[in-house]
């Protein structure tokens, strides 16, 4: 069991989001950056599904009841185990009555916390995930606060045996360290001014020449309204060639719309389901996570890619994580069962 | 069935059935989601009915292991749902589930009733008689939870939305936006004018289906009294654990 001495900006907790709703009008929730989300289960020997904390910015504090086998993964907010600082992909056995602390948000903007076995939280909608706006799913549908417990459910036998193996060194350490993480190309690389890619909105075509060149031509600024909801942009201002009424319809998450005043919202995890603003570009999935740590205030460039290279990456990606789910399952002892 | 294939990003597609609101279009969006609902694919995560579109999710990774790389997944999945719509033939006789939906008008749950009454020049008594002898259509559901898009109101109580929205719209208010009517499923801000309040809830995230409403739905709204509103949220709050 863990306790929240103190929760932060925001730690709610996410798993990869609520499906097969949306037609009534409930929203996906989820991690922002799937990735992330996704690397620190199964750094832990978890299901990828498994509910982790996503944590914002600064200042969660987190105290350890028993030995944990933990991975933190995300935005490098500065974590330390007992004012020693804790390294970031790759799992980490905490002992008993250890304080994990964020400090400062060094890079990216949101961590994620896994422990083995993942939080005990019950699945609503077949999700773990946390909707605050309905009070619905994660930890009695809100954000955590301090003093509150978490409990973990049951180990898988990768992750007790990353734990035996853990457990017998540095016995004198309130944590000790895997020798071994994620390599370096599955890591979202955080960089300043990143370049996101975006495919064709619904929409494109209807903007001005000069939007549309903007678009893939000029910065744009994340302002202090950017949230799990989506992101408002400030740059040039985005026009279409004439008026149009759109229908309301289903987005998605990444889609960007543009509201009649020309600055455009990119939707984000908690996004509504549906929207009546044209939309003129969609993130490529593979950049999601990139820009799921990106912080108020940061400027990000925009470029397009098709819809084949969209897919193609994607693909390839997911090639890449399948490849880590058998070396962490090699390297965590699994070896009669090696494929990849 | 004549529709529109369009990509919404790397992992989505939009089936266009139509331009405008109209009952054909609507039905064509019912007939599908039907489908789709009573048969799963699946290569699909799920889909979203709206106006004039359903929108399908998919999982791309899902296409590359049943196609073994062999076409890329958007391709596939266009290909699928072409063979899908053409064998689909539309069912003349789609029946709609017709909903009763008990409204407490005015008072401290409809606090926008006389301005509404006012602004067409008609008595709050008619506004309630008016609103009650609709027959809406639930076009989709979209914006909150068990947000019903509605069709059908009388133009003869339209209202333009507040100039300054309200902070807080309690939850199950009911209320009217120009040639619109809807329910606020969640307590949530909003510059809709409100005039009654249901003791139905929405949303039950406990239930499955989760929500009261579904798009094809049909709605009649009834007018209750203060008591009987009281006695039903009462049955409604205890029935749903609230």
């Amino acid at each position: 069991m863990i306790t929240i001495t103190k929760p932060g900006l925001l730690s709610t907790i996410q798993d990869l989001g609520r499906f097969g709703y949306q037609k009534y009008g409930v929203i996906t929730s989820g991690a922002m950056d799937s990735l992330s989300h996704r690397l620190a289960n199964l750094l832990v020997g978890n299901d990828e599904n498994k509910p982790t904390i996503e944590m914002t910015l600064i200042g969660t504090s987190i105290q350890f009841h028993q030995d944990t086998l933990i991975a933190i993964t995300g935005g490098d907010l500065s974590p330390t185990i007992q004012d020693q600082p804790v390294r970031m992909w790759r799992p980490v056995l905490v002992r008993k009555g250890a304080q994990l602390k964020f400090g400062r948000a060094h890079s990216g903007c949101r961590a994620y916390l896994a422990v083995a076995g993942g939080f005990s939280i019950p699945t609503i909608m077949n999700s773990t995930s946390t909707y605050i706006r309905a009070n619905v799913g994660g930890f009695h549908g809100r954000a955590l606060k301090a003093g509150d417990q978490l409990s973990f459910a049951e180990k898988t036998a990768q992750s007790s045996k990353m734990i035996k193996d853990l457990h017998n060194r540095e016995r004198d350490c309130p944590f000790v360290e895997m020798n071994w993480s994620v390599s370096s190309d599955l890591i979202p690389q955080l960089v300043k001014k990143p370049v996101i890619r975006v495919l064709n909105g619904r929409h494109t075509h209807l903007f001005t020449k000069e939007s549309q060149e903007w678009l893939w031509t000029k910065p744009f600024q994340l302002t202090q309204q950017s949230d799990r909801m989506g992101y408002r942009l400030l740059g040039p201002q985005l026009h279409l060639e004439k008026p149009l009424e759109i229908l309301s319809e289903a987005v998605t998450f990444g889609t960007i719309q543009v509201p009649a005043d020309g600055n455009p919202i990119i939707l984000m995890a908690d996004r509504q389901t549906t929207g009546g603003y044209p939309k003129i570009g969609e993130i490529a999935s593979v950049d999601l996570s990139f820009l799921a740590q990106a912080r108020p205030l940061d400027t990000i460039f925009f470029t397009n890619i098709s819809l084949e290279e969209a897919q193609l990456l994607l693909i390839e990606r997911e090639k890449k994580i399948k490849q880590l789910k058998h070396g962490i399952y090699y390297l965590a002892g699994g070896r009669q069962h090696v494929h990849g | 069935m004549d529709y529109k294939l369009f990509p919404l990003g790397d992992q989505g597609i939009v089936i266009e059935l139509g331009k405008d609101i109209s009952y054909i279009t609507q039905h064509k969006v019912q007939f599908i989601s039907s489908h789709l609902q009573d048969y799963p694919v699946e290569w699909i995560i799920e889909f979203i009915p709206s106006y004039t579109t359903v929108t399908i999710y998919y999982h791309a990774m899902k296409i590359e292991q049943l196609t073994k790389g062999r076409v890329l997944p958007y391709h596939y999945a266009c290909e699928q749902l072409n063979n899908l719509l053409s064998s689909i033939v539309l069912d003349q006789r789609f029946e709609s589930r017709i909903i009763e939906i008990p409204v407490c008008y005015g008072g401290e749950y409809g606090p926008d009733l006389d301005y509404v009454a006012k602004l067409n020049h008609i008595s709050p008594e008619d506004v309630i008689r008016i609103h009650t002898s609709g027959d809406y259509m639930v076009y989709m559901i979209g914006f909150a939870p068990g947000f019903p898009y509605l069709g059908g109101m009388s133009e003869r109580i339209a209202a333009p939305r507040r100039k300054t929205p309200r902070l807080q719209i309690p939850e199950r208010s009911v209320g009217i936006a120009g040639n619109q009517t809807g329910i606020y499923p969640l307590e949530t801000p909003g510059g809709w004018q409100i005039i009654g309040r249901t003791p139905i809830f929405l949303f039950r995230p406990e239930q499955d289906p989760p929500t009261l409403l579904k798009a094809g739905d049909r709605i009649k709204f009834i007018s209750i009294s203060t008591m009987e509103f009281k006695e039903r949220e009462a049955r409604e709050k205890h029935d749903n654990n609230h």
